[in-house]
């Protein structure tokens, strides 16, 4: 007899149940746990304080990422140059000295390897397809582009993981969100995923795994993969996936955690019966035309806020809902915007190109193919790409897309979070707008006051080159060399 | 955990919906290595604002704050509920809780009472002027009008806010499931234990 057809989701699931309490309460195997600086020192300290050790160091991978800061890290003479802000360099001290006391595994700020853990986790091979991974950090979703279940969990979790390798969950429920048809030119895996949001809604995941489905995501990059399930939490799903295949293998084959030999072909295998069984069934199920999806901009405080380039900021009165209506005042009070201004009139002072959403090579390239030959408009203040790890830094630089962005008026930073929350020094100015690759336009996130435009890396250039929010398909060919 | 058995007192009535995590404490605060002293950053944003419900004085010390749909949607950030706490926040009531921010809570003793729109409305109106009770035993939201509005909660979860149960300890106590799920593993996915890195050229 056949058995019920499964979803990828529930394929992961059930191969990771250790336990399974009568009220349907499970205890879940992790195999990957990413580590960083900013929700870990509580979880070691209670390890310590309750006398436990770390059951899987091995399985447990360590990097600082959220509060360097993205400027020069070694000095001329080759020592680590100090960490100014006191309460940083305490938070980084102490990851750096929890990690090798517990035997966990760390890559140093200064490693060529360092980076965002989001990028790293996959750039290393550590992330796998099939596995369970958490971090102490919302964006962990971004590993479903693998083909993971990954997902983001407080610091008590991430003890429980540190002592366990387990967690305690309930099953989630399912659901598809199904991409038909293929993107127009010039609309990215980001302009994708924030038309997404916007029809779902920020709480339109919650409880539920979302599978992105659809020809759309099979011919889609790695990068682009991990870009739209990296923001599945700002849809309220707590993971997203996508399932791995051949391009998926052909990204992990050869890096440094991946499986090797005989351990590979049996892994790839695995993989491959990981798919959704056809027939399988979703809680719930929501279809988007992919041809519906123009180049998306946020025009508010939340990342269900989002509007073509091509379209206006909207008026209060044109939501049904009354809450949301009063939520939308505020919202543009926030932004200082006019219900009804054209999108492309609006001026941004600030671009930032990095986050765990955005700062792979392929976004880098994305925007230094716009900026190639150009500068940025003269009202932009401040412009910063900040590549999402060291290896990719250096492949950028290899390419010569650093002069690129120097060229055009960018600083090239260090890699890191950096502006997309702004624990560090790169913070965007009160009532300033900034044009940014990453996730979140929540009330102060790039900086107290600021005022976040979500978009792609094309569209972060061409807001840059405009010095407003752009279309980035109607930006005229630029000549290689030109000035 | 703390034993949490019923929340009795003024509840702040704040109402909005999609509160996120970086509005119940922004990123500038989590550069501690410690549970304690976040109060202070707590809802800074929104307590900035003159006349907003933190300043009235009524209000001082409530231990129960209102809310609208998504209540702490966005960020893990487990600050959120230690800000909280620090606050003398013990319950939040709303109508929808996002799921990470709904296990910090639980994991801080933190009740997440979850109710319909219009019983939400109706306590924001009556908790202006008057206190509210949270009785976990029973499932309950009471108010001094005779309202009785019943929250359904994870029994697994409520068992260990009543009894203050250590969930690591818990789990501790299934060593053997988990010792043989490992072997179990290992025979299945044998490369997923071999984690040696090997140092790029």
């Amino acid at each position: 007899m056949a058995s019920k057809p499964r979803t990828l989701y529930e394929k992961i699931w059930d191969q990771h149940v250790v336990d399974r309490l009568d009220d349907g309460t499970c205890l879940i195997y992790i195999d990957r746990h990413l580590v960083h600086e900013v929700t870990s020192p509580q979880a070691f300290e209670a390890l310590r304080l309750a006398g436990r050790t770390v059951r899987r160091p091995d399985l447990t991978l360590a990097v600082p990422d959220h509060n360097l800061p993205t400027t020069k890290r070694i000095a001329a003479d080759g020592s680590r140059l100090p960490i100014e802000d006191t309460q940083s360099a305490a938070q980084l001290a102490a990851l750096e000295c929890n990690a090798p006391s517990f035997g966990i595994d760390y890559i140093d700020a200064t490693a060529p390897e360092q980076g965002i853990v989001h990028v790293v986790g996959p750039e290393q091979g550590f992330s796998l397809p099939g596995t369970t991974i958490v971090c102490g950090d919302s964006h962990t979703a971004a590993h479903g582009g693998i083909g993971a279940l990954a997902f983001g969990i407080g610091t008590s979790e991430v003890e429980h993981v540190l002592a366990t390798q387990t967690l305690q969950l309930r099953p989630s429920k399912t659901m598809e969100v199904r991409v038909d048809g293929m993107l127009g030119p010039g609309v990215t895996a980001k302009d994708l995923i924030l038309h997404i949001i916007g029809i779902i809604g920020t709480a339109g995941g919650t409880g539920h795994v979302i599978e992105y489905r659809g020809r759309v995501f099979e011919e889609m990059s790695v990068e682009g993969r991990l870009t739209v399930c990296n923001m599945s939490i700002e849809g309220g799903a707590r993971a997203g996936l996508i399932a791995p295949d051949e391009r998926v293998f052909e990204y992990l084959r050869g890096r440094p955690y991946s499986p090797q030999g005989d351990d590979w072909d049996n892994a790839v295998t695995w993989w491959r019966s990981l798919a959704t069984d056809e027939g399988a069934y979703f809680d719930k199920s929501v279809v988007i035309e992919a041809a519906n999806v123009e180049p998306t901009v946020s025009w508010g405080t939340s990342p269900e806020d989002v509007v073509a380039v091509g379209g206006c900021v909207p008026s209060p009165d044109s939501f049904a809902d009354p809450s949301k209506q009063d939520a939308v005042r505020k919202s543009l009070d926030y932004m200082g915007l006019a219900p009804g201004t054209p999108i492309e009139d609006i001026a941004v002072e600030n671009i930032f190109i990095g986050s765990c959403t955005n700062s792979r090579i392929e976004d880098l390239r994305a925007a230094a193919e716009v900026l190639k030959g150009r500068k940025k408009a003269p009202n932009v203040r401040w412009a910063i790409v900040v590549p999402g790890s060291g290896l990719v830094k250096r492949q950028a630089e290899d390419e010569g897309l650093d002069r690129i962005f120097t060229d055009a008026g960018f600083e090239w930073r260090e890699p890191g979070c950096s502006a997309c929350l702004a624990m560090n020094p790169d913070k965007v100015p009160p009532g300033e707008r900034c044009a940014s690759t990453s996730n979140r336009n929540f009330v102060g996130r790039q900086g107290p006051g600021s005022r976040t435009h979500l978009v792609s890396p094309a569209m972060a250039a061409a807001a840059a080159v405009t010095g407003r929010l752009a279309d980035v398909r109607n930006l005229a060919p630029c000549q290689d060399g030109a000035a | 955990m703390k034993a949490v058995s019923t929340i009795e007192g003024r509840a702040i009535p704040l109402g909005l919906k999609n509160v996120d995590t970086d509005v119940i404490i922004p990123a500038h605060w989590l550069k501690t290595v410690s549970r304690e002293g976040l109060g202070a950053g707590a809802f800074e944003t929104i307590r900035a604002a003159p006349g907003n419900p933190f300043d009235v004085e009524d209000f001082a010390n409530a231990p129960i704050l209102i809310a609208g749909d998504n209540f702490g949607c966005g960020s893990s950030r487990e600050h959120a509920a230690w800000a909280m706490l620090d606050m003398g926040l013990t319950a939040v009531i709303a109508p929808s809780f996002s799921d990470i921010f709904a296990g910090n809570a639980f994991k801080n003793g933190i009740l997440a009472v979850e109710l319909p729109q219009d019983q939400v409305d109706r306590l924001l109106e009556i908790a202006k002027d008057q206190p509210i009770t949270i009785d976990l035993e029973n499932q309950v939201v009471t108010t001094p009008f005779q309202d009785r509005f019943e929250f359904q909660i994870d029994p697994f979860r409520k068992r260990c806010l009543l009894e203050g149960l250590d969930e690591i300890g818990l789990t501790l106590a299934s060593e053997s499931a988990i010792a043989a799920h490992e072997i179990m593993r290992r025979g299945t996915t044998p490369w997923l234990d071999k984690t040696n890195r090997r140092r790029s050229a």
